[in-house]
């Protein structure tokens, strides 16, 4: 309780230039600040009722110095921008290779699901020095996952799938925190990420116990899997067939190719494509198929979609 | 008149007012301050529906196509004579002729009632085809496009219109009131600017339905169960709006 | 006293609900502004309380929940946006341009009802159980999850929606029609100007944040709405919506303080306002640059890069005319003849905070670091420092500077310069230390916390207590006064501008004749106050 905090760790690599350009405006704030405070302090002692001083010719208004203090803080602002719009690019662009990450946010938890389909619940384990993606979406309410250490948040919206990346520098735990209010228990919705070095990772990911949340992701502990199950459970799989005769195309090796539509245009199947197809099938129908398919909006949770986009992703 | 002194003070001159003129120009500059904030009110409608339209084009297509295009230009027929005796009736004010301008004022009401009267002929038949938003009957097949989503364009119809139609009803009610003081010879060629602020309103009232119904009745009457034109590009705008 | 002023010339309940008296009407808002203030101040220490440990132990996360929306509601919609125009503005723009009351005196009554209907429906949804969506109302939230009374709440903030335009409307209209002969425009009190700039905010920005919750209350009775996206509605357009009135609502919070604040400087320094065309169309600067900023309070809502990019720019744009207004007023105190009655120390208060409250708002308009200082207690920190720092500073200002004019009679100045530096110490002590918890990653809307934060909210709550001290004091001196107060006479401060030249308290029309200007605006002169001064009292050194 009494010590005095004033940065959060710095472990991703983010950290160290959102600190510095945080230090470099509170170095002008802190300028600016004490200028005005000066400049009154001087101007109260000189210049208070009764004191002697020169008060012959007081301007009542200068160009040149009004000029003077909109371009100079017109300069300064304008770099303020030019630095933060080159962070805000880092920030918001995830590179190509990163380790792909679902997460679920619900009131009141973070579900997060990593590329070989294990679950988490209010805990991610991350390698240390590895570019991470985290693909999001809310079942519910408006979500925010935050990392503090990271420097870095990111709105969880339902209906749509936002986007967070970052690569962690330290191995730690850090804060995991929900930063859009959604309700109740808006300050439960809390967790830890683990970073932890690649052996650890390794022995981690290794450990088929893991985190004990097997039985929330609908049986076997494991994405994939439950992906498998729900494909046949929810019948795709008599429609999605290689067959060249199927009434719908083949998902096998379709995650990441660009089809062509009725319409004539191409789309990328991706997590967005893959769960509007499924929401709402009509929308984007395959060239040289018929609209077939019954709409399962409202028969399926956000995590069932991603536990099928893991399963379509895994057919090669 | 020129000067406040005098007893002879102008009929209908509030007391903090120097002069008519003064108080005419100001009762002109608030009601046109007035629907510059009415414009922006049906705005804040207009922006949800182009965004959506640009999003769902074939939606709106065929839920415009739900809507009795002959009801509507019926209505903004009756609308476009309403503000033709309005006119009449400010100018009749004008020319100091309180019992034309009475009788100018009877008729704009009987045809904005007529409006409100096919109107609601116009919801029933949303409530008899079941295309209430909201309600549990909800249907919507044409065209095969998503329910759900016809449910927005219905949203947006009836608020839309729904706020229109309450502006009528204000708008009746103010001109009511307007007429009984014609009637009690409130006004003179001088001091008449209630009748005139009255007519800014309802024209204003009268020019948002011109807008709203080409918006919501006539999206493309030509095509009948084709495509829909996007007014913007879906891609580029679910990327800038999310 | 004077014989017969606006106060005295009719008694009883009637007389005062049913005036179209600007002054009258202007005191009804003091008294029932006050009320929502205290009340909304209240919630503050419930959350205040709750937050000095970091579990939960004073009161539940619903009752919290509860608390600090109704704190967000009420000092938003009832306390900040009408506190200085509906009040000040109100009492003083037809005296300052010399007319005998505002163009529509009745319109101006009818926003007060409307303000109390807003109130009082505001006030239901918290006896009725409460409200727990913040004061923003973000769907899907407000419009399918909670299980409060969103409606009674949305529906208090929409008709308070239509005070604020109306009384707006009342003050473009009278600004432009009926000045008196010889006020021109760049004769007039920028005091004037500010609020003119406000009601352009209010005319054009209340409409729309008025229609979107409709669109919500319509979510919320039907079950579909736009907003929602399960039926391919938006929630993130609600933002949008939303902070395209809000936003600028924030400049209707402090543009009236900017206000208040040239022309006490102006008084207290004998000085005419530096730069005075500056300090005017900047006030028009920063209404027209508000309403093209909305998206920045949405850097991480999903909305895209490029978008994102736009709003960031033209935020910084609005540091300027902010800039531009500090430099001018901290140079008016040049070559003075500075006095430092209380209305001087809250401008001299409001000048240092505002400048804090000002350059954090670059940190959070800058992208890449308003990512990481979104939705944490930076930005509370940040928002408490322009309205807290700001507008009340500037309310309190422009109350114990017309307060004399508004009631005759003066208060005890060295009350009031108590009560002035404990509310500006107390104030600091509050929301200082939430900039560190902030950066350090403390979200707001938190009813626990991680203990890392605990230090920084201990000091806090401890701030928070002595600002609630310095509120309270104000309450028993002007009331002592209203009674017992010296009489003030018509201009106690030694100030130029028409209301200075109208008995104190004025009569209900205010002038006998209307008046006929000839001077430029703040025609003071030091040398000529010092030499009065000396003649009175002699030389100190």
């Amino acid at each position: 309780m009494w010590d005095f905090p004033f940065l959060p760790n710095q472990a991703s690599t983010f950290a160290a230039e959102v600190d510095a350009f945080y230090f470099a405006l509170v170095g002008v704030t802190a300028f600016f600040t004490i200028a005005i405070y000066a400049m009154i302090w001087w101007f109260s002692v000189r210049y208070r009722r009764g004191k002697k001083a020169d008060r012959s010719n007081a301007p009542t208004s200068n160009h040149l110095l009004e000029a003077v203090w909109i371009i100079i803080p017109l300069g300064i602002s304008l770099a303020i921008f030019g630095w933060s719009a080159k962070i805000f690019f880092e920030i918001k662009t995830p590179p190509q290779d990163a380790m792909q990450v679902h997460a679920i946010g619900k009131q009141w938890m973070w579900k997060f699901v990593n590329e070989d389909g294990k679950y988490e619940v209010n805990e991610l384990h991350v390698p240390v020095g590895r570019a991470v993606e985290i693909k999001m979406i809310s079942q519910d309410v408006l979500h925010d996952l935050y990392f503090p250490a990271f420097r870095t948040k990111q709105d969880v919206l339902p209906g749509r799938y936002t986007t967070l990346w970052f690569e962690a520098t330290t191995p730690g735990t850090y804060h995991m925190f929900c930063a859009e209010y959604c309700g109740l228990l808006h300050s439960g919705m809390i967790g830890k990420v683990h970073v932890l070095t690649q052996d650890d990772y390794d022995a981690w990911l290794a450990d088929a116990g893991g985190s004990a949340t097997a039985s929330s992701g609908g049986g076997s502990g494991n994405a994939l899997v439950d992906g498998a199950k729900l494909f046949e459970e929810k019948v795709c799989h008599t429609c999605h067939k290689s067959e060249a005769t199927a009434i719908a195309p083949t998902l096998v090796g379709v995650y990441g190719t660009d089809v062509q539509l009725q319409d004539g245009t191409t789309v990328t199947v991706d997590d967005a494509y893959i769960r509007e197809s499924i929401k709402n099938p009509g929308a984007k129908i395959v060239a040289g198929y018929q609209p077939a398919m019954p709409t399962y909006e409202g028969q399926i949770t956000e995590e069932q979609i991603v536990q099928l986009i893991a399963y379509i992703k895994s057919l090669k | 008149m020129s000067h406040s002194h005098t007893h002879g003070h102008p009929k209908g001159l509030v007391h903090h007012f120097d002069d008519l003129k003064q108080q005419n120009e100001a009762a002109t500059l608030g009601m046109w301050g007035f629907l510059i904030t009415e414009i922006l009110f049906f705005g804040g409608l207009i922006t949800a529906y182009i965004i959506f339209r640009g999003l769902y084009p074939e939606v709106f297509l065929h839920g415009s196509h739900m809507l009795d295009w002959k009801l509507g230009g019926l209505n903004t027929l009756v609308l476009l004579c309403s503000s033709l005796t309005m006119a009449f009736a400010v100018h009749a004010s004008h020319e100091g002729k309180p019992k034309s301008a009475f009788n100018y004022l009877i008729l704009t009401i009987l045809f904005g009632s007529v409006f409100l009267v096919v109107k609601y002929f116009e919801y029933k038949a949303k409530v008899d085809h079941h295309l209430i938003p909201g309600s549990a009957s909800f249907t919507f097949t044409e065209g095969g496009v998503d329910a759900g989503r016809a449910q927005i364009f219905f949203i947006l119809y009836f608020a839309m219109t729904g706020v229109h139609a309450l502006h009528m009803i204000v708008g009746i009610g103010i001109v009511a009131w307007i007429a009984t003081k014609v009637r009690n010879n409130a006004f003179t060629k001088d001091y008449y600017s209630p009748v005139e602020m009255t007519g800014l309103y309802w024209h204003f009232v009268d020019i948002v339905w011109i807008f709203l119904y080409p918006l919501l009745y006539l999206i493309d009457l030509t095509k009948v169960g084709g495509g829909g034109h996007a007014l913007l590009d879906t891609d580029t705008l679910m990327k800038l709006l999310g | 006293m004077p014989a017969e002023h606006y106060l005295n010339v009719k008694y009883g309940l009637k007389s005062w609900l049913l005036t179209k008296d600007h002054k009258r009407i202007a005191m009804l808002y003091l008294i029932s502004v006050t009320v929502m203030f205290a009340l909304g101040g209240l919630f503050a220490g419930l959350v205040r309380l709750e937050l000095i440990t970091p579990g939960g132990d004073f009161l539940s996360a619903d009752a919290y929940n509860k608390a600090f929306s109704a704190h967000g509601i009420i000092m938003v919609f009832f306390f900040l946006i009408p506190a200085v125009p509906a009040i000040f503005g109100n009492f003083l723009i037809p005296i300052q341009i010399g007319a005998k009351d505002l163009a529509f005196p009745r319109i101006n009554l009818l926003s007060w009802y409307l303000y109390i209907i807003g109130a009082l429906l505001g006030i239901s949804a918290i006896l009725a159980g409460g409200v727990d969506t913040g004061w923003t109302f973000y769907p899907p939230y407000s419009s399918q999850y909670s299980q409060s009374h969103v409606l009674l709440a949305g529906l208090g903030a929409f008709i308070a929606g239509f005070s604020s335009i109306l009384t707006g409307l009342n003050f473009v209209v009278t600004i432009h029609k009926m000045r008196a002969p010889g006020m021109t425009w760049f004769r007039l009190p920028l005091f004037v100007w500010a609020h003119y700039a406000t009601s352009l905010i209010m005319l054009l920005g209340t409409p729309v944040v008025a229609i979107t919750i409709v669109l919500l209350v319509v979510e919320r009775l039907f079950g579909v709405g736009i907003f929602d996206p399960s039926i391919g509605g938006d929630p993130v357009l609600f933002q949008h919506l939303f902070w395209f009135y809000s936003h600028p609502a924030v400049y209707i919070m402090i543009l009236p303080a900017m206000g208040v604040q040239s022309e006490l400087v102006a008084t207290f320094s004998r000085r005419r306002v530096f730069g005075y065309s500056f300090v005017a169309f900047s006030s028009l600067a920063i209404a027209i640059i508000g309403f093209v900023v909305w998206g920045h309070h949405m850097f991480v809502s999903g909305q895209s890069m490029y978008a994102g990019l736009v709003f960031s720019i033209l935020t910084m744009l609005v540091a300027i005319p902010s800039a531009v207004k500090t430099f001018n007023w901290a140079l008016t105190m040049y070559k003075g003849s500075i006095s430092y009655e209380t209305p001087m120390i809250y401008a001299i208060g409001f000048l240092g905070l505002f400048v804090i409250g000002g350059l954090t708002g670059l940190f959070l308009g800058a992208m890449g670091l308003d990512i990481h200082l979104h939705d944490t207690y930076f930005v509370v920190a940040h928002f408490h420092y322009i309205m807290v720092g700001g507008t009340v500073m500037g309310f309190m200002g422009g109350l114990h500077y017309y307060w004399p004019k508004m009631s005759g009679r003066m208060y005890p100045d060295g009350w009031g310069r108590l009560s002035a530096m404990i509310i500006f110490v107390g104030f600091n002590l509050t929301f200082f230390p939430q900039f560190i918890a902030g950066y350090l990653g403390m979200p707001r809307r938190y009813y626990m916390y991680d203990p890392d934060f605990h230090i920084w909210n201990i000091m806090s709550t401890a701030g928070a207590t002595v600002l609630a001290i310095g509120y309270m004091m104000p309450l028993f001196y002007m009331a002592w006064s209203w009674k017992w107060g010296r009489p003030a006479g018509p201009n106690p401060w030694g100030a130029k501008g028409l209301e200075w030249t109208t008995q104190s308290p004025p009569t209900t029309f205010n002038f006998d004749e209307t008046p006929i200007w000839n001077e430029e605006a703040y025609d003071y002169d030091p040398e000529e106050a010092e030499a009065e001064y000396e003649r009175e009292f002699g030389t100190i050194n």
